[in-house]
């Protein structure tokens, strides 16, 4: 069983400790975010950033990937960019799907506008009134 | 299972190519266990990313508004309501026993038997406590009616995702529980230095198998860091 030590990994407890203190601190930002009411791009930037940040910590030192041999570290990690492939395809997808409810499924009750071209969102603005007649056509 | 070669392992580039094509075993330095468990993990993330990009895919191709998840997980103390305080709450729980895991990993490489029971036992209890509060915040929101086919509060969409997201976290947690009961048990009962063999495997047991399933108990922490971002805060 000697060879089977040296596999083991030991590391000073202090550095656990720094990067759970770091962890706690990372997760007090990302709710600080929501907390404190950020919107638009600070909102989603900073919570992706605190996001990664945890999750390298995680992975890196409570997972001992920093410790691991290349080998390991590539076949774990090579394979997830397939996942940020998929991402685009099915933001792709959600997008005219999104187009192909709003042309076909209208209500006839006031949509939340999306992407209108300017001059329609104008003339949409003009028949507000209209929105009765636009019910009884349908 | 020789680790021990006359020829020096190289680093970097090099060594992933000669490690790759070395015709022996690929993982060196790395229990089988423990290799095994990484590739388990590899392929629960792209489960989680599958659920997470479904959700993402919902989302953005609904045309009625998204519910507003820090009004929805709200809780209110003392007359004031307080934004995802519970899932706050859960987030550090979360946390602090990834650390303890971290520890009794730690103590059962040093062969501190007790030490590593104790650790174990604790990060049981923290996920337990996570579970429970998991179970209140869905009892909660299903008094207030939300339902995988609609919820009072925007989206369709919205309660099927929700449920089915953190339902199968939270079997993840669950079942990690269940083993850090059982490993805390035999570790406190001293399996891996008597090498007393495993009532389900039937296999003699070692200190390293407190570092597989640290692997699996961090990346339940892992997704939890994940879905906090995109479906609580996002």
């Amino acid at each position: 069983m000697a060879q089977e030590e040296q596999e083991g990994q030991e590391h000073p407890i202090s550095t656990y400790l720094w990067v759970w203190l770091l962890l706690f601190v990372l997760s007090a930002c990302s709710y600080y975010v929501d907390y404190a009411g950020f919107q638009g791009f600070t909102r989603w930037s900073l919570v992706l950033l605190f996001m990664f940040l945890k999750a390298y910590f995680i992975c890196a030192v409570f997972m001992h990937m920093v410790w691991e041999r290349m080998a390991l570290v590539l076949a774990l990690f090579i394979p997830t960019f397939a996942i940020i492939v998929f991402v685009g395809i099915m933001g792709f997808e959600s997008d005219y799907t999104q187009l192909g409810r709003k042309v076909f499924f209208d209500t006839g009750k006031p949509p939340t506008v999306y992407a209108v071209p300017h001059s329609e969102a104008h003339n949409d603005t003009h028949s507000d009134g209209d929105a009765h007649s636009d019910e009884d056509e349908h | 299972m020789s680790t021990t070669s006359k020829i020096p392992l190289k680093d970097g580039v090099e060594g992933f190519v000669s490690d790759w094509s070395s015709d022996q075993r690929a993982f060196k330095g790395v229990p089988w266990g423990k290799a095994m468990m990484w590739i388990f993990l590899l392929s629960d993330t792209f489960i989680f990313s599958i659920f997470l990009i479904s959700y993402m895919t919902a989302r953005w191709s609904t045309v009625e508004p998204w519910p507003n998840t820090s009004e929805v997980f709200s809780l209110t103390v003392n007359g004031v309501s307080v934004p995802l305080l519970l899932i706050a709450i859960m987030t550090f729980i979360l946390i602090t026993s990834s650390g303890t895991m971290a520890m009794a990993v730690r103590s059962g490489y040093q062969k501190k038997r007790k030490q590593a029971g104790a650790l174990l036992l604790l990060t049981a209890i923290l996920g337990m406590s996570f579970v429970g509060m998991q179970m209140f915040e869905w009892s909660k929101l299903i008094s207030e009616g939300i339902r995988p086919w609609e919820n009072p509060f925007g989206a369709r969409q919205f309660g099927s995702v929700f449920f089915m997201v953190t339902g199968f976290h939270g079997v993840h947690v669950s079942v990690g529980v269940l083993f850090l009961f059982l490993t805390s048990r035999k570790v406190f009962r001293g399996d891996y230095d008597t090498g007393r063999r495993g009532f389900f495997t039937w296999q003699k047991g070692r200190y390293e198998i407190i570092e597989t399933l640290g692997l699996y108990w961090h990346f339940v922490d892992l997704v939890w860091v994940f879905i906090f971002a995109f479906f609580y805060l996002w």
